[in-house]
């Protein structure tokens, strides 16, 4: 016998209720992949073509200039290169200052742990403001140095409250187990504490990885250096400046050849630049679920 | 009498002695576990505070804060009088009160259309695709943003129009909040979600074998389910109204787009680190925080009021 599925129980009334919400969040789905299915699609389309008529599904329209040039530009593997190794420093430091931070504070016989609270829990509601950051960081000659995007915010109050509250759902037993005295914290830390942490870990790992991949204003204000710019200034120039780097259409000979072509880079730039995350997040998925239900058992 | 006052000296130097012993005892939590995350914020966090002096001053960058002329609240008077200072904290305020009374609802609803779905692998799919736009950065979001509004861009197309939103300061506002929703609320609605997993099948079922109808479903066991959850979200977004995104408020700004996209805090940047006005442009800044903090402090205690006593 067939199982009577849900929908059918419902009332008359009800149903109607039901399908206007799934109407509406279908729209909400259309709405997300409509628009990158059509840079996907307008990527490959000649520039010329696409200034007057939009997307074509004629294929001798179709061209892999764009590719060409934006593989072939210096500059977008420069801010790749960059944004790898400020995303890889930042999550590996975030992570570890957090994560050791967080075992003390979680711990209910730590002295001085209301004191330090606190002192953290302040700096979430109270700063200084962007100057006076600027100038301390100019001063400490940090200007034009990887550590002036990765330090400030290395260390997260909110990750550590999230970190504590995972360590607050470990059982006590493993540390007696593991008899520890004061003296050998950092073995149980290291060799015990942390191996059953994995979930906590990966999860602040990967919102570290993505906030400091997708962010550009710190770079915009602290790394000048063409050399040092990680790729969201890169993309910047081209996609809201409008002015990608010279090399990619200096070919062109008109002005309004170059403004087609630039509108062109403009697509591929967006999809070479945004697959790598959003080819490898889905894998990610359940980590970044797991986090949030973590963080939010206790808030 | 004199008997109680030695106990109780007595009992604060015990604390005293017991904690030098723990502190001794426990010295690999403060050196290892504790510290690197203590001088990151009082290197990065309360020295920059100390550096709010220069609001007060006419700073000068030889004569270094210290030696730098005091000018008391001068830089806030001229602030405050400018013609300028109602338009940008409006656009401040408007930006984040109509943002969050259209962006807030959003993943709420998506979370009660989500949980009703039965079918996990449709289920697993949607969720997918509501997610993805977080993982594309704020950059890319304004460079889509600008392309598809342009006036040979798609939507221009589709109309059969040539219209230059992004020179619009009337459009400016729903652009910015739109495109925060279409890359924010699947995303938002994942913690909503999680909560609405811990309801009880159970009560749900009885709910349903009693007839109740989807209203009242929702009265009786999803929404007190995620109710603190909702309201700690609230709080936290309610508190920051004053510190309303820089980085898409920025990159989504053109010459013409102004009137409306010109917030404090790009205001406080250009005036700050562009012009190189520091004094005037740490006043704007801590204007701009001390509001915040007070926002903060209300919207708690508003709550905690309506919701029995309970803010965070």
């Amino acid at each position: 016998m067939k199982k009577k599925s849900k929908f059918a129980r419902y009332s008359l009334q009800d149903k109607a209720l039901l399908t206007v919400g799934y109407i509406l969040l279908g729209l909400f789905v259309v709405a997300i992949i409509v628009p990158m299915i059509y840079i996907i699609v307008a990527s490959f389309i000649d520039p010329v073509t696409l200034q007057n008529k939009g997307i074509t599904f004629d294929f001798s329209k179709w061209t892999l200039t764009a590719y060409e040039r934006v593989m072939t530009n210096a500059q977008i593997w420069v801010g790749f290169k960059n944004a790898v190794v400020y995303s890889v420093v930042f999550t590996f430091v975030s992570v570890l200052v957090t994560m050791l931070a967080a075992y003390p504070m979680s711990r209910p016989d730590f002295r001085g742990r209301k004191f330090f609270n606190i002192i953290f829990v302040i700096t979430m509601f109270f700063g200084g403001g962007l100057i006076p950051t600027y100038l301390l960081i100019s001063n400490m000659g940090l200007k034009n140095s990887m550590w002036a995007i990765i330090l400030p915010g290395a260390f997260s109050v909110w990750n550590m409250i999230i970190a504590r509250t995972y360590y607050q759902g470990i059982p006590g037993e493993l540390r007696e187990a593991a008899d520890v005295d004061g003296a050998n914290e950092l073995t149980f830390f290291f060799r015990i504490l942390l191996p059953v942490c994995t979930p906590i870990i990966a999860t602040l790992s990967l919102w570290q990885f993505v906030g400091m991949w997708n962010s550009y204003f710190d770079a915009m204000i602290y790394l000048d250096e063409a050399s040092k710019q990680p790729l969201q200034l890169v993309l910047r120039a081209i996609l809201i400046q409008s002015k990608p780097d010279e090399g990619m259409i200096s070919d062109m000979q008109s002005t309004a050849e170059r403004a087609q072509l630039s509108e062109l880079l403009k697509y591929a730039t967006i999809i070479i630049s945004s697959l790598p995350l959003l080819v490898m997040y889905p894998f990610f998925q359940k980590y970044f679920d797991s986090g949030i239900m973590a963080g939010s058992v206790k808030g | 009498m004199g008997k109680t006052k030695t106990a109780i000296a007595n009992k604060k130097s015990a604390g005293l002695h017991n904690s030098i012993v723990y502190v001794v005892q426990h010295w690999q939590l403060y050196v290892f576990f504790l510290l690197p995350a203590l001088v990151l914020t009082i290197v990065f966090r309360y020295i920059p505070m100390g550096g709010i002096l220069i609001a007060f001053e006419k700073y000068n960058p030889i004569k270094g804060i210290l030696g730098s002329e005091w000018v008391g609240f001068k830089h806030f008077q001229r602030f405050l009088s400018s013609p300028d200072f109602l338009s940008y904290l409006g656009n401040t305020i408007k930006l984040s009160v109509f943002g969050m009374l259209w962006g807030f609802p959003v993943p709420i609803l998506l979370a009660f259309l989500l949980n009703r779905i039965e079918r996990t692998g449709v289920k697993k799919k949607i969720q997918l695709a509501l997610y993805m736009p977080n993982f594309i950065s704020v950059i890319v979001l304004c460079g889509i943003v600008r392309i598809f509004l342009s006036v040979t861009g798609p939507v221009n197309l589709l109309l059969g129009t040539q219209i230059n939103f992004m020179t619009m300061p009337q459009a400016w506002r729903t652009i910015y909040i739109a495109s925060g929703i279409w890359q924010g609320a699947g995303w938002g609605s994942i913690i909503y979600t999680a909560a609405l997993s811990n309801a009880s099948t159970e009560l749900k079922e009885a709910a349903v074998i009693d007839g109740a109808n989807i209203f009242q479903q929702i009265k009786a066991v999803e929404w007190p389910a995620i109710k603190s959850t909702v309201v700690i979200q609230f709080i936290m977004q309610a508190g920051n109204i004053m510190s309303v995104g820089f980085e898409k408020a920025y990159a989504l700004q053109t010459d013409l787009n102004l009137a409306s996209s010109e917030i404090i805090a790009t205001y406080v940047y250009k005036k700050g680190l562009i012009s190189g006005d520091y004094s005037f442009s740490t006043a704007v800044g801590l204007f701009n925080t001390v509001i915040n903090v007070i926002l903060l402090v209300a919207v708690n205690k508003i709550v905690a009021k309506m919701n029995d006593g309970q803010g965070i």
